[in-house]
């Protein structure tokens, strides 16, 4: 599509927000003035030695950073082919990645002088995450989620309950993730003057999908800096899965202006595209405009927003971030899709050869791992990102084998 | 048309010597007949202007009465191309009242910019307002929109602040519409004398007239806003009239177009 490929992939976004024709600030004025003030505190902070170091410190002593870089061997002679390693983002203080990303918004936030925080979530992720970030900086927090989301992911809602966080069930339009996401702009528009919105994922109007980015952006830089001490140097291939895309583009992002890495994007293909029941933006779905950038949609032919649909409630969003649009436009990211079925055996798979429960989302990239590592040789190298674990899926997924009749029967 | 539409209504209303009633309903709501009735009746029970919300899945500056009336047109098999085929019907029986079409900017991008404006002009609609285009983003839909002759009509709102006034009323045509709270439709109701300071900072900024809505639900309300700005706009309580009686099986487009008349006769009483 683009004539003219980029000397950097790593450049974006340009001043107005936009990576290639994506992303921009389509949102309504009320909102305007406060975005251009994220803007400049997030651009003051990110130059800000002190910033950097707080962020830091909280990232190793708080979150447990650096995430172990793990040599999977049982699944690597699985496969039969590349060498695996799986980044173990799914290791940190609250079972994800989505932490990092709230620690360096909360800590923008606490730049600006904001101690009320609002957020989106679909599985109850991000909302754990800023629901502790909010604990840890004495911060007041609400927690928009689908009504059918609060619902499905109990758990999740009762830990964001004992960190004080207030959950809103959302049951305007069709009470999902999207529809959180609308809820908490509105809210916002409505408290325009006290409130911030930490975003979980890399998509909202500029500088969301740069921010949060660069935040997640670590994630690539550890990958980076451990593969070359394992292997003596950099892989042959990464794997992440993508809902918004915000673990993907954080392992990625470093990786970019390295021509020898192939990227691959997982998204979620549900019942399989083929169905129309699936969450696969860039695969199944078209440009457009939402929650305040242009990026693929999942849309009808009149442009109104189709609800996604995937066993992982992480990956269900009928957008993806703007910048995965750019990439899958210049090639450099390669998308894919995993459907529900890949993604379950995925994570038996997982569970079985290496004793880890994957969240269902990286079980989704896992599947795809075992497409590509089978052809490749045993000097290849792959790193996937294990961007969280999956205590929050267990029920689920027993729910989902039994089901399917796949689930060992009870011995008593 | 278009524009002049927009600007004869205006000069028609100062010579008048009142303030102009400015309604909203969302093309195909509750059904697409009912819609076009109660839009046809909407001149005659005293509509100065008439804003059709063009139906989208996704209105993040709307609150729940607006968001219930854009589900329901969508589930009734509204499209962008029958919004515009409505409009196209009103217009073989009015051609002086001014349409403005109001929403997202999604459907209209999904169409296709230049043939939606070559629709929309045709279909006999004025202007436009889309909530999701603020001046940032004006190489879109704004600066192509007028020059195909349609006004695109920006919001001013509380946190609009002096540094951005320009830049809002800047490449603004038809009127400026005022956002009387910060939030979305249908909710809170500002003070009268928040208004008139808005007012009084928006004037010497422009040469536009000034509309302004957000939380007026009452002919008191309406009257007030209409004496202090140049036209008071009222969405989400007409809205909810017509949906409540669709809801009961009742006349519909009665209950609509008498609520727009008791509008109406608020602003004229004096």
């Amino acid at each position: 599509m683009n004539e003219i490929l980029p000397n950097s992939y790593r450049t974006g976004p340009d001043e107005a927000g936009h990576f290639g024709i994506f992303g921009g600030r389509y949102v309504a004025e009320t909102l305007m003035p406060l975005i251009l003030e994220v803007e400049k505190a997030y651009n003051a902070a990110r130059r800000d030695p002190a910033f950097e170091e707080e962020l830091r410190y909280y990232q190793k002593h708080y979150v447990g950073r650096p995430s172990p870089m793990y040599f999977a061997k049982s699944l690597t002679a699985h496969f039969g082919g590349a060498k695996i390693y799986l980044k173990r983002d799914e290791l940190n203080h609250t079972g994800s990645h989505k932490v990092n990303n709230c620690l360096g918004q909360a800590l923008v936030a606490k730049r600006m002088g904001k101690t009320e925080i609002i957020a989106e979530t679909g599985a109850g992720q991000h909302g754990v995450a800023v629901a502790t970030v909010c604990a840890l900086f004495g911060m007041s927090c609400k927690v928009f989620m689908g009504a059918e989301d609060v619902r499905r992911q109990k758990p999740n809602v009762e830990r964001m309950k004992l960190l004080g966080a207030e959950v809103i069930p959302v049951t305007s339009g069709t009470g999902t993730l999207k529809d959180a996401m609308n809820e908490a702009l509105r809210f916002w528009v409505a408290h325009p003057e006290t409130h911030f919105y930490i975003i979980g994922t890399v998509a909202g109007p500029h500088p969301y999908p740069q921010m949060v980015r660069d935040f997640q952006s670590v994630i690539g830089i550890e990958a980076r800096e451990q593969i070359q001490e394992a292997e003596g140097r950099l892989p042959d291939a990464l794997v992440a899965c993508i809902g918004g895309g915000s673990n993907a583009i954080g392992l990625f992002h470093p990786f970019l202006d390295d021509k020898d890495v192939k990227i691959f994007g997982v998204e979620a293909a549900g019942d399989g595209i083929e169905t129309g029941k699936h969450a696969a933006s860039i695969t199944g779905g078209r440009p457009g405009v939402l929650h305040g950038n242009r990026t693929y949609l999942l849309q009808t032919d009149d442009g109104q927003i189709v609800d996604a649909h995937s066993i992982s409630a992480g990956l269900d969003y009928p957008g993806i971030g703007p910048e995965h649009s750019w990439l899958a436009e210049t090639g450099r990211v390669t998308y894919v899709s995993a459907t529900d079925e890949e993604a379950l055996d995925a994570f038996q798979l997982l569970t079985r050869t290496e004793g880890m429960i994957p969240a269902l989302e990286p079980a989704h990239a896992l599947s795809y791992v075992g497409k590509i590592a089978p052809e490749m040789g045993p000097d290849e190298i792959i790193i996937m990102n294990m961007c969280g674990r999956g205590d929050k899926d267990v029920a689920s997924v027993i729910e989902h084998l039994k089901a399917r009749g796949k689930f060992p029967k009870d011995d008593s | 048309m278009t524009v002049e539409r927009i600007e004869n209504r205006f000069a028609a209303l100062k010579a008048e010597g009142r303030g102009g009633l400015v309604t909203f309903v969302t093309a195909g709501d509750p059904d697409p007949r009912i819609s076009l009735d109660l839009i046809k009746g909407l001149p005659k029970a005293g509509a100065d202007v008439i804003e059709i919300g063009m139906p989208f899945s996704d209105p993040m500056a709307d609150g729940p009465a607006i968001q219930a009336s854009s589900l329901r047109a969508i589930n009734a098999g509204m499209t962008l191309r029958k919004t515009i085929e409505l409009v196209r019907a009103f217009r073989r029986g009015d051609t002086e009242t001014p349409i403005i079409a109001m929403g997202y900017y999604n459907p209209i991008y999904s169409y296709g910019v230049d043939a939606f404006l070559k629709d929309a002009v045709e279909a006999g609609i004025d202007g436009l307002i889309i909530v999701d285009l603020p001046p940032e983003e004006d190489d879109e839909l704004c600066v192509p929109a007028m020059d195909a002759g349609l006004a695109f009509i920006r919001l001013a709102t509380p946190t609009t602040d002096d540094k951005r006034l320009p830049a809002v009323l800047n490449r603004s045509s038809g009127f400026v519409y005022y956002v009387a709270i910060a939030g979305i439709t249908g909710t809170r109701s500002a003070q009268t004398e928040d208004i008139q300071a808005a007012v009084d900072r928006l004037r010497p900024n422009t040469d536009l007239p000034l509309a302004v809505g957000f939380g007026i639900r009452t002919p008191e309300q309406a009257r007030i806003v209409a004496d202090i700005a140049d036209a008071a706009v009222v969405g989400s309580a007409l809205v909810q009239a017509v949906a409540d009686t669709a809801a009961e099986g009742g006349d519909a487009v009665k209950a609509g177009l008498d609520f727009v008349k008791s509008l109406a006769d608020g602003i004229r009483e004096r």
